[in-house]
């Protein structure tokens, strides 16, 4: 039995390197476990008084200055080191490669719902193909929530209005388990789902026929597209890069916008997020505050999916 | 007075001499006022312990057995808040610190005794505040993340105002300390020649002040959301959950080292005593204190790293988490180096002692897992976290307690304990603590998160492990403290000093007099004059 999960090493590349920072930081410690316990017994033992009245006559020893900063330096050198190791492999689990295909989860108690981009959407299980990047948008409908694939090796939380991510990569198939690790009522430990990682062709012929299942679904990119013509934004903004009374949205995603305040942002999900629901908290510089807030008309999945067509607008 | 006449009893100026429930609740005695707070304390050890026991039954198989998951839930949360806010935090520094700070730094009682009483009686308001809140129990865990916390329809409103009152007090006994230690000591007593217990709560004090503050207001914020509907931590209400976890751990961590400090002043008075050496790098111990004492106000976001913080931040508060490490390595360090050519005898306070530093060291090295941002990722709120933090809560604080206890009961009584009783009771402690919490680091790297009522079935072997250990460790608990009620009984009675220690508190009387010392001792050296000094006497060539 492997000391982690049953699927042994893990299931994607980043698991690995995860794993290898795990390793790593094991060796280190089990060095000073040896060294300091080793000390302590062997010191425990070795003066031990064996009739309490045979008190050995001891040294008048109160310390060791260049002791001390041996153990002061080398340590210190030490955490530098597992700290940036750790810190260059975060790095690789919050990157992830551009074009993943990008899959909405929303935690409820006490469920998670995934939303596909071609508008199907399921409860507690998701199915992805082997070898492609996919990045999970994350929120959620109550309180928080954490979605954990430990075979992965890697978690976030989900937190009610606003967006989290999490990305991965599988590199073998098979099914993996997702659990709930933030707690969030009674039902925290049945809140699981599964990953269900197929071989590209069985999962064409899934997500074709699961499609063909599903006639009603449209899919998230087109309703953003037609809840943007039809909810007046194109009275302020355009879609071909002139500004009228707002910036134009093409190319909105990841730019980087300048503020009046005097920042700059970069338009990622929950900046558009804000712009939809609080217009006026950060208002882009050379505008006017004159947008008006959809959060009485927007829906949480309508505002989902505007966000997912503004990122096809290029 | 009792009507037994013979030698066991206790001498009329002995700080126990007064009988009856108005001496004891309207005392403005130090000694009497940290006797008090030993067993309200321990009372929520206990009462946390048996939760502890329970919980670990129900989770003997996979599915709700002896209880509903609702059920579990409240008891997990009623384990933590017990455990942490009504026992580990005040156990030693209100209890033992109330007792021994005056005593070794030689003063009659501390700065404010009426002020002192007062912190006790708050204490205590806050207490029954708490158990009123399980007419309608709680099940949001120790940390009462909102927007659960803000929403769910218990007794959230009124366990928060209790746990604020037990915060005030403890803001005032550290009030009380740190004027204690600065202004009451006894002449000649520099800070160079303060026992190490004395700095450790120190340090422990100024955290106390400085930081339960913040929680205090942060469990005000969160009344003030669910009472008055002002929208903090709900988003629905234009709050932030995030902000509640920022206010939460800023506290809470210091928290730990407000927790672990106070023992580790009482592992560097033990081990010189019973090595007979002076303590190893004095001023090294004693700064590392207050340098973890500073560090730990700047690492919060360590509990964060998954929750949606930025990731900037996190990578900082994981590179000034580390830092810890360095201080709280000098420390254990130092107390190995403390044995080396020592004349050592393993009494219990002795082997609590090392103990406490052989389960430290496992709570310690685990801690990088934790503080590194790729691993922590993966072992964030699973079973590894909870295990790492009863290796360094219980396996340390508690161990340093239990020491402390062993230590300074004959002091505290005027008793001695029977040390075959306590040896047999460390046995089981150690095997059942190990059993227990070693099993849970695997259980945390191979998955199974926290919290959980229910589990699936791949986790149960180790989860019987886990139960199994329990038990060992519930036995020696109880041997443990059998021995120590009947031995402050009808122990055989203790000598002024029967470890032949230096410190102050060994140069009076036990039990020591109301006024501590007939004269106030004065100090010409540090306490930890152990050993032979080169160049007088005879060589020991
Ligand atoms: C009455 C005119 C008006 C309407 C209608 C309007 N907006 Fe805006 N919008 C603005 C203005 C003006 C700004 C720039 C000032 C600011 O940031 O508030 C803006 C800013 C934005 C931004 C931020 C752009 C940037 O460059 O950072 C986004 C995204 C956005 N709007 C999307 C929408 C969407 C989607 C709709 C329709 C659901 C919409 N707007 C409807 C006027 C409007
Ligand atoms: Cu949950
Ligand atoms: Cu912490």
């Amino acid at each position: 039995m492997s000391l982690f999960t049953p699927s042994g090493a893990g299931a994607s590349r980043v698991a690995g390197e995860i794993d290898s920072v795990f390793i790593f930081i094991t060796l280190v410690g089990l060095f000073f476990f040896l060294l300091t316990q080793g000390f302590l017994i062997y010191f425990a033992i070795k003066y031990r008084r064996r009739k309490r009245e045979e008190e050995e006559e001891t040294p008048y020893i109160t310390g060791h200055t260049l002791l001390e900063w041996v153990w002061i330096v080398i340590p210190t050198i030490l955490v530098m080191v597992m700290f940036a190791y750790g810190f260059k492999v975060y790095r690789d689990i919050r990157m992830p490669p551009p074009g993943a295909t990008e899959i909405n989860v929303t935690g409820k108690q006490w469920f998670f719902e995934f939303k596909y981009p071609d508008g199907r959407s399921a409860i507690n299980e998701v199915r992805i193909p082997v070898g492609k990047p996919v990045k999970f948008i994350l929120t959620s409908r109550d309180v928080i929530h954490s979605f954990y694939l430990p075979d992965f090796r890697i978690k976030q939380d989900l937190l009610p209005g606003a967006y989290t991510y999490l990305w991965l990569q599988p590199e073998k198939t098979g099914t993996f388990d997702i659990f709930c690790a933030e707690y969030c009522g009674v039902g925290h430990s049945i809140m699981r789902a599964k990953l269900v990682v197929m071989g590209q062709q069985e999962y064409d012929a899934w997500a074709g026929g699961a499609v063909a299942a599903a006639p009603g679904a449209v899919p998230t990119v087109a309703r953003g597209k037609k809840l943007v013509e039809d909810s007046g934004c194109l009275a302020c903004h355009s879609l071909d890069g002139t500004a009228k009374v707002g910036p134009t949205l093409k190319g909105i995603y990841g730019r980087k916008v300048g503020l009046t305040d005097g920042k700059t942002v970069i338009a990622d999900d929950n900046y558009l997020r804000e712009s939809l629901l609080e217009p006026n908290t950060r208002v882009v510089k050379g505008f006017q505050p004159v947008m008006p807030t959809f959060k009485q008309t927007l829906k949480e999945e309508d505002i989902a999916a505007i966000i997912a067509y503004l990122k096809t607008v290029k | 007075m009792s009507a037994n006449s013979d030698e066991h009893t206790l001498s009329a100026h002995s700080y126990l001499a007064e009988k009856g429930f108005k001496s004891w609740a309207t005392t403005l005695d130090h000694k009497r006022i940290g006797i008090m707070y030993l067993y309200t304390t321990l009372l929520f050890f206990f009462v946390g312990g048996v939760i502890a026991l329970l919980m670990r039954l129900e989770l003997l198989t996979p599915g709700p057995s002896m209880m509903s998951d609702h059920t579990y839930n409240v008891l997990f949360t009623m384990h933590g808040n017990m455990m942490i806010f009504l026992f580990v935090i005040p156990a030693i520094p209100s209890a033992l610190g109330n007792f021994f700070i005056p005593l070794l730094v030689g003063a009659r009682d501390v700065a404010f005794p009426r002020l002192n009483l007062a912190s006790y009686w708050i204490f205590v308001a806050g207490v029954l505040v708490v158990l009123g809140s399980l007419l309608s129990p709680m099940d949001t865990g120790w940390t009462f993340y909102t927007p659960y916390s803000a929403k769910i329809a218990t007794a959230v409103t009124a366990i928060s105002f209790g746990l604020f009152l037990v915060g005030m007090s403890s803001i005032l006994t550290g009030l009380n300390f740190i004027v204690t230690i600065h202004k009451l000591r006894t002449p000649g007593m520099t800070w160079y020649r303060m026992p190490l217990f004395i700095w450790a709560m120190y340090a422990t004090s100024i955290m106390q002040v400085i930081a339960t503050p913040v929680v205090g207001v942060t469990f005000l914020l969160l009344v003030a959301e669910r009472v008055l509907d002002i929208g903090f931590f709900d988003p629905a209400k234009g709050g932030d959950p995030l902000l509640f976890q920022h206010f939460f751990w800023f506290y809470s961590h210091p928290a730990v080292y407000i927790m672990i400090i106070p023992a580790m002043g009482i592992i560097s008075e033990i081990i010189p005593p019973f090595a007979r050496k002076p303590i190893f790098g004095y001023k090294a111990i004693a700064y590392s204190s207050l340098a973890i004492a500073f560090i730990s106000f700047i690492v919060w976001g360590h509990h964060m790293f998954v929750s949606g913080m930025s990731d900037v931040a996190g990578a900082i508060f994981s590179f000034l988490t580390f830092l810890v490490a360095v201080p709280t390595g000098v420390k254990v360090f130092n107390w190995i180096a403390t044995l080396y050519k020592g004349s050592i005898i393993l009494d219990a306070p002795m082997l609590y002692a090392l103990t406490f530093i052989f389960l430290f060291i496992i709570g310690g090295l685990t801690g990088p897992f934790l503080a590194a941002l790729a691993t922590d990722v993966q072992l964030h709120d699973t079973y590894f976290v909870v295990a790492h933090f009863h290796y360094t809560i219980m396996g340390g604080t508690v161990m340093g307690y239990f020491a402390g206890l062993h230590y300074w009961f004959p002091k505290m009584t005027g008793r001695m304990y029977s040390e075959k009783i306590a040896k047999a009771a460390w046995l089981f402690i150690f095997l059942g603590f190990n059993i227990t919490f070693l099993a849970m680091f695997v259980l945390g790297a191979e998955g199974m998160p926290r919290r959980w009522a229910e589990y699936p079935v791949r986790f149960q072997p180790l989860n019987i492990v886990a139960t199994i250990g329990s038990w060992l460790l519930a036995a020696g608990v109880v041997i443990m403290f059998v021995n120590l009620v009947r031995s402050a009984m009808r122990g055989e009675m203790a000598p002024g000093n029967p470890w032949r220690a230096l410190t102050l508190e060994w140069q009076t009387p036990s039990p020591p007099p109301t006024e501590n010392f007939e004269e106030i001792p004065e100090v010409t050296d540090w306490p930890y004059g152990y050993g032979k000094k080169a160049g007088t006497g005879p060589s020991p060539k």
